[in-house]
């Protein structure tokens, strides 16, 4: 707004003068009109800085629950122990980068098996579209990392420093001791929460006690105090530094989620049918003829991102209902019906306008798709999932040669042969083929002479890898390339995996 | 130029004074957190020239820097670090014979990778990758040996080459029958029918097979199936280093081309040497 106004009212551009300027060292018409004071123009908004107020109320109280709730499963998730036998962490939850695997309680997910990250982010996502449709910006108000973090760096700051009217005191007066002490107390508070924060981050990928002990201990690795260096000074930097102008700025999310809005989602609105005209009011002075709002301006105070909710929907309302806490406090104390800020659907606000009946409408077309596509991918991902292969095999035939014809006319392929055993017990294996007749293999290392059938062992919970060599006659394979198949079959449960790859040969 | 500092009325910023064709420069300054961080690069590369080796002095001389630091004493230090890792693998390979390696999985399995890369940076370049082969360069996948493919024979062509000045390498060399004048043309052509016969392409001919049992029998046999200590290939079959057409055949009774292979035992070592020689027998042909 400010630069808007600073830039409509700055003087416009004088004429080119017509003189070239070696003649004319400056304009005589100009140099007698005297010159307004010169202004600078600014490109950005300053930020104003804000003080957010402390409130009590209902949403006060969910926020916090919320912010318990996220932070004890953010800090307890890695020390979660879960028994997997010998040989493999029992950490519930880690993501094992060098192992190349991921483990979330009983599921154990493979590097190529990453697209049930995929899956689970669209789950993530269609349910954040369905929370948004239904609810608003809950996700921005409560559940979001940067909300909880800045909310809790905000306690901090309030238990160090005061509320609000206290901090712009403190922020007004020349240093002095009290100052530099309350300053350098709240930055190194929020240091070690952005430590812990940081530290905790590094236990998903890592065995959580271990870490910690060489972490302390000096004898962590570079890769970890590197991790954590980071995102303590993201956390710090984050919810210390930009707190809102991260939602306002940096995020997508409140860019598009309208789209995800019609009038029967829940918002915190303003009831300006019912609040105006404001004005100042004492107590007991009659509210006849007049709005309930009486202008205390404590919603704005309240707020995390300073905005006025009178003012209408605005992106930077990361709607966390602070502000109807604020003004319900207000309207109990002037005896007015509560929630004149209010959590509400905007087709609700207009019926009470009119006076009509007011619902909560769940079933909506929206809605119903939200739920349908959630359904359709939960169910996708749910049933993958459990009828996934934990054995794989991967074919590579070499592509140098493709095919080379030994002294009898006969004509060998070469493969790379690897089996994926994800199962935490060693298993044996028969290796045939199909779809080419008198195919006869070898496996380096395990099958030296040619023969229809080899057997292959498989360790446990690793990818063995073999040189199979299939050799066939000429008359076998007629094209330039040519259907093979490669039968494993378990020696133990007779389970069959069939693989199909090709057999390049001459050709015609 | 102006004496006194001219102030742009629109920006309110200084200029510099400078102007042309009615446009004037303004002096917006550099931000002062790029200035100092500036600054800051400046302080840094002096503690870097005292600390660290920095300026060449002379011819194959330069500063040393305080702290001695050397990135080549680094660089030996990982790889005498990765030396001594590796060390239990090398023994391993130096203390058994390449029979006994490639009977052992672990060890194979280790051959075959290290193989991989030693063949790709030796061998590939004559042999194509994968031991494709290529004309005049023996492919090394198939099942035809000019020099024996058991892991003994394919270890000592590796390890002293082919027809070079080694006393130990392979060697043998086949008569230039025509520009010796040991055969005139008829009779060169008379015994390459009888070669074609022998690989089942044409008829029989009494001539031929005359001239074949006096000269060529010696080395590649009566029944032509060729001898592994002489290199002298197996005629019978249907692959042929320098060509199998009738006249390719002719054109190598008539003045032979023998192919050349360098020793390796200089320029590999010992573990190496049976890395490559485990991995070209498992490429397929091995025997």
């Amino acid at each position: 707004m400010t630069t808007e106004t600073r830039l409509t009212a700055s003087r416009p551009m004088p004429p080119p003068s017509p003189l070239p300027s070696s003649t004319a060292p400056a304009d005589p018409g100009t140099a007698a009109t005297p010159a307004p004071p010169p202004e600078k123009i600014k490109f950005f908004a300053d930020r104003e800085k804000i003080y957010p107020r402390n409130i009590h109320g209902t949403w006060r109280q969910v926020k916090w629950g919320v912010l318990g709730l996220l932070l004890a499963l953010y800090y307890i998730g890695p020390w979660i122990r879960w028994d997997r036998g010998p040989g493999a962490p029992d950490q519930a939850l880690l993501i094992d980068m060098p192992g190349r695997r991921a483990y979330f309680f009983a599921i154990e997910i493979w590097p190529q098996e990453v697209y049930y990250l995929t899956g689970l982010l669209i789950i993530a996502a269609i349910g954040l579209f369905l929370v948004t449709a239904w609810f608003g910006r809950v996700w921005c108000g409560f559940t979001c990392p940067q909300t909880v973090w800045t909310d809790l760096f905000l306690w901090v700051e309030r238990k160090i420093e005061g509320d609000r009217n206290a901090r712009l005191r403190l922020d007004k007066a020349p240093l002095s001791l009290n100052k530099a002490t309350r300053k350098t107390g709240k930055h190194v508070a929020w240091l070690v929460i952005a430590l812990a924060t940081g530290g905790a981050w590094i236990m998903y990928f890592n065995d959580a006690p271990t870490v910690v002990r060489e972490f302390f201990t000096g004898q962590a690795s570079t890769a970890v105090y590197g991790f954590t260096a980071l995102f303590t000074a993201t956390t710090y930097l984050l919810a210390g530094w930009a707190r809102e102008q991260v939602c306002i700025y940096m995020c997508p999310w409140p860019r598009f989620q309208s789209a995800m809005f019609d009038e029967h989602s829940l918002i915190v609105t303003y009831e300006d049918w019912r609040g105006e005209p404001r004005g100042a009011a004492r107590k007991g002075q009659s509210f006849e003829g007049r709005g309930d709002c009486v202008d205390c301006g404590l919603c704005w105070q309240v707020c995390p991102t300073g905005v006025d909710i009178r003012k209408g929907q605005q992106m930077a309302c990361i709607g966390c209902a602070l502000c109807v806490d604020a003004c319900n406090s207000v309207m109990d104390r002037f005896g007015r019906p509560r929630n004149l800020i209010t959590y509400d659907s905007i087709a609700n606000q207009n019926a009470r306008t009119e006076g009509n009946p007011t619902w909560l409408r769940l079933i909506r077309p929206r809605t119903l798709i939200y739920i349908a596509v959630l359904a359709i991918a939960a169910t996708v991902m749910a049933y993958s999932l459990v009828t996934r292969d934990r054995v794989d095999v991967a074919v590579q035939p070499d592509r140098s040669p493709l095919f080379v014809q030994l002294s009898d006319g006969s004509i060998r392929n070469a493969y790379t042969f690897k089996i994926l055993n994800m199962e935490r017990q060693a298993k044996n294996y028969t290796l045939t083929t199909a779809g080419v007749a008198g195919a006869m293999l070898t496996v380096v290392g395990y099958q030296p002479e040619p023969a229809a059938g080899a057997a292959l062992p498989a360790p446990p919970d690793a990818v063995a890898t073999f040189r199979v060599l299939v050799t066939a006659p000429r008359e076998s394979v007629p094209h330039r390339t040519n259907d093979l198949w490669f039968v494993l079959t378990d020696q133990a449960t007779g389970e069959v995996v069939e693989h199909r790859t090709v057999f390049a040969s001459q050709g015609k | 130029m102006a004496e006194k500092k001219e102030v742009d009325s629109l920006t309110g910023t200084e200029t510099t004074g400078h102007e042309w064709d009615d446009i004037k420069e303004l002096n917006t300054p550099l931000p002062r957190w790029w200035l100092y961080v500036f600054y800051a690069t400046i302080l840094f590369s002096v503690v870097w020239v005292i600390l660290y080796p920095a300026w060449p002095i002379g011819l194959g001389d330069y500063t040393k820097g305080v702290i001695g630091y050397s990135a080549r004493a680094d660089l030996m230090r990982d790889l005498e670090a990765q030396r001594a890792e590796r060390a239990v693998w090398r023994d391993r390979f130096e203390a058994e014979t390449v029979t006994e390696i490639a009977r052992d999985p672990e060890l194979l399995q280790f051959a075959m990778g290290g193989g991989r890369v030693i063949f790709a940076d030796n061998c590939a370049p004559c042999h194509g990758s994968g031991g494709a082969g290529a004309p005049a360069f023996p492919i090394l996948v198939d099942d035809d040996w000019l020099w024996g493919g058991t892991l003994e024979q394919i270890h000592h062509t590796v390890v002293y080459g082919v027809r070079n000045d080694h006393p130990e390498a392979r060697m043998s060399e086949m008569p230039a029958y025509g520009t010796d004048g040991i055969l005139d043309r008829e009779e060169i052509a008379a015994v390459a029918d009888h070669v074609l016969h022998l690989a089942g392409r044409s008829e029989d001919n009494e001539r031929g097979r005359e001239i074949f049992a006096e000269q060529c029998a010696a080395c590649h046999g009566d029944d032509g199936k060729g001898m592994d200590e002489l290199g002298a290939p197996d005629l019978t079959n249907d692959i042929w280093l320098f060509g199998g057409t009738r006249s390719a055949i002719i054109a190598q009774i008539r003045q032979p081309r023998h192919g050349v292979m360098p020793y390796w035992f200089e320029r590999l070592g010992d573990a190496e040497l049976k890395q490559v020689t485990i991995y070209v027998h498992a490429l397929g042909g091995g025997q």
